[in-house]
C-alpha cells in the first residue's frame, strides 16, 4: 500500500501542489488527471524518489516503485532484447520473455531500438515495468504514441499486475478500460502568491 | 554493476558510441608537436613526458561530455536513479568503463608514441606506469565533473573548464614520474604522491558525484 498525506510538491523551486492526500491500495491502480502543468509528472518523480517533497510524507514507495517517464531510455545501438535483458538485470528481476510476450514484441526482438517505430520503441518502454518486479507503477502518459492494439494491450498488462497485488498510479487523459479510482489535481493547485513574504521585505 | 559495465562498453563499441576517439586525438596531438617545436631530438625528449601526459589528460576530457549526457537524454539516468543500485556505485562503474575505453588505451599507445617524440629508454617504464597510475583518477574526477554539468545544454565547455584546474595535481605528480623515470632519477616520492591521489579520489569522489547527481535530477 502506498499512502501520501498531506504532500506539497515545487517543480523548479515553485510549489505546483499543496495539501494532497491519497492512497493506493494493493491491486488497485489510481488515474491522474489534470490540466497540462497542474504538476502530474513532478508527483509522479517525487513518489519515485527523484526529488524530495517541500512538505507531507509519502509511505510504502522507498524501493517499491518502478517509474516510466516521457523518456523510455532505450539505447539505439542496443537490440530489443538487450535493452530488456539489461532492465532486468539492473533490478534483479527474472526472464524478459513474458514482457516481450505481453507486447508482441517478440517478432522485434532481435532489431536495433533504434530502427523501432515511436509506437514500437514505447512499447519497449512499457515492457520495462514488467521485468522490474517492482509492485507500484508510476507511469507518465504511458499511452502516447500508441495505437488502439497497443493501448489495449498495456490496459491488459495492467490489468494482470493488479490481479498480481501489484498497484499502479497513472497519469494520462485517455480512458484506459481499467477499473479505477480517478484523482483530479486540481483542487490541489498550489495557491499564487507564496513569492508575498519576500515581496513584502522590499515594502 | 557488471550488468551496467557489459552495457557501457558495448555502447562503446558500437556505432556511434566513441571508441578509439581519444586515443586517435592523443595520437594526432602526439604526431603534431614535433612539427610545432621542431625536429630537435634533444628538446623533444627533454619535453616528450610532458607532452605524453598533457595529451592523455585531453583525449580523456574530450569524452566526457558524453559519460552521463546520452543517459540523461534518453531518460535512462532517471530510471537508473530509480533502479535498486546506489547510485555512487552506478557512478564507479561509469568511471570504470570510461576508464577502461579511454584511459586504459591512452596508457598501452603512449610507449609506442613515446618513440614520436624521442623518448629517453628508463622513460617507457615510467610514463606507462605513471599513466596506469593516473589515469583511473581522470577518469573519476571526470565523472564528477560529469554529474555536475549533467543537464545542461551545451555543458561539455564549463565541464572542461570545472575539471581541468581539478587535474592539476595528478598531471603535475604524473609528469613528473615519468621526467624523473625518463632522467634516471628516484620516482619514489611523486609516485607515492601520484598513487595516493589517485586512491584517495577513487575511495571518496563518488560520493561527491553521486551528492550533486541527486541534486541535478530534481
Amino acid at each position: 500500500m502506498l499512502s501520501v498525506s498531506d504532500l506539497s510538491i515545487a517543480r523548479a523551486g515553485l510549489p505546483v501542489l499543496q495539501g494532497l492526500s491519497f492512497s493506493v491500495k494493493d491491486a488497485e491502480a489510481l488515474i491522474l488527471r489534470g490540466p497540462n502543468g497542474i504538476g502530474k509528472t513532478t508527483l509522479l518523480r517525487t513518489i519515485a524518489g527523484l526529488q524530495p517533497p517541500l512538505e507531507g510524507r509519502i509511505e510504502g514507495a522507498e524501493e517499491r516503485v518502478a517509474y516510466a517517464a516521457h523518456a523510455d531510455g532505450i539505447k539505439p545501438t542496443l537490440s530489443v532484447t538487450e535493452n530488456l535483458t539489461f532492465w532486468a538485470r539492473i533490478f534483479g528481476a527474472g526472464g524478459i520473455d513474458g514482457a516481450l510476450a505481453a507486447y508482441d514484441l517478440r517478432p522485434l526482438a532481435g532489431r536495433a531500438a533504434g530502427s523501432l517505430s515511436a509506437g514500437q520503441k514505447r512499447r519497449l518502454g512499457l515492457a520495462r515495468m514488467l521485468v522490474t518486479g517492482r509492485p507500484i507503477w508510476a507511469m507518465d502518459e504511458p499511452t502516447v504514441s500508441l495505437d488502439k492494439t497497443a493501448v489495449a494491450m498495456f490496459a491488459e498488462a495492467v490489468r494482470a499486475h493488479l490481479g498480481r497485488g501489484g498497484s499502479a498510479l497513472i497519469a494520462t487523459h485517455i480512458d484506459l478500460g481499467i477499473d479505477a479510482q480517478v484523482l483530479d489535481l486540481s483542487p490541489f493547485k498550489a495557491a499564487p502568491g507564496s513569492m508575498d513574504a519576500f515581496e513584502g521585505a522590499f515594502a | 554493476m557488471t550488468a551496467l559495465l557489459m552495457r557501457d562498453l558495448a555502447l562503446a563499441i558500437r556505432a556511434g558510441g566513441g571508441f578509439g576517439l581519444g586515443l586517435a586525438f592523443f595520437l594526432i596531438v602526439t604526431v603534431l608537436v614535433p612539427f610545432g617545436v621542431g625536429p630537435d631530438p634533444a628538446l623533444l625528449s627533454r619535453i616528450a613526458p610532458g607532452i605524453l601526459w598533457v595529451g592523455a589528460l585531453l583525449a580523456c576530457l574530450l569524452s566526457l561530455d558524453r559519460l552521463l549526457a546520452l543517459d540523461w537524454e534518453d531518460g535512462s539516468l532517471d530510471l537508473l536513479a530509480t533502479a535498486p543500485l546506489p547510485l555512487e556505485g552506478m557512478l564507479s562503474v561509469k568511471a570504470l568503463s570510461h576508464w577502461i575505453v579511454t584511459g586504459l588505451p591512452l596508457v598501452l599507445a603512449a610507449p609506442v608514441l613515446g618513440v614520436l617524440l624521442n623518448l629517453p629508454g628508463p622513460g617507457y617504464l615510467w610514463l606507462t606506469v605513471s599513466l596506469a597510475l593516473g589515469t583511473p583518477a581522470l577518469s573519476v574526477i571526470g565523472t564528477f565533473g560529469a554529474a555536475l554539468t549533467v543537464g545542461l545544454k551545451r555543458g561539455g565547455l564549463l565541464l572542461s573548464l570545472l575539471v581541468l584546474p581539478l587535474y592539476v595535481p595528478t598531471l603535475i605528480f604524473g609528469a613528473e614520474v615519468a621526467r624523473r623515470g625518463a632522467e634516471g632519477l628516484d620516482v619514489a616520492t611523486p609516485l607515492l604522491m601520484l598513487a595516493g591521489i589517485s586512491a584517495g579520489v577513487i575511495a571518496l569522489l563518488p560520493f561527491a558525484s553521486a551528492a550533486v547527481l541527486r541534486v541535478n535530477l530534481r
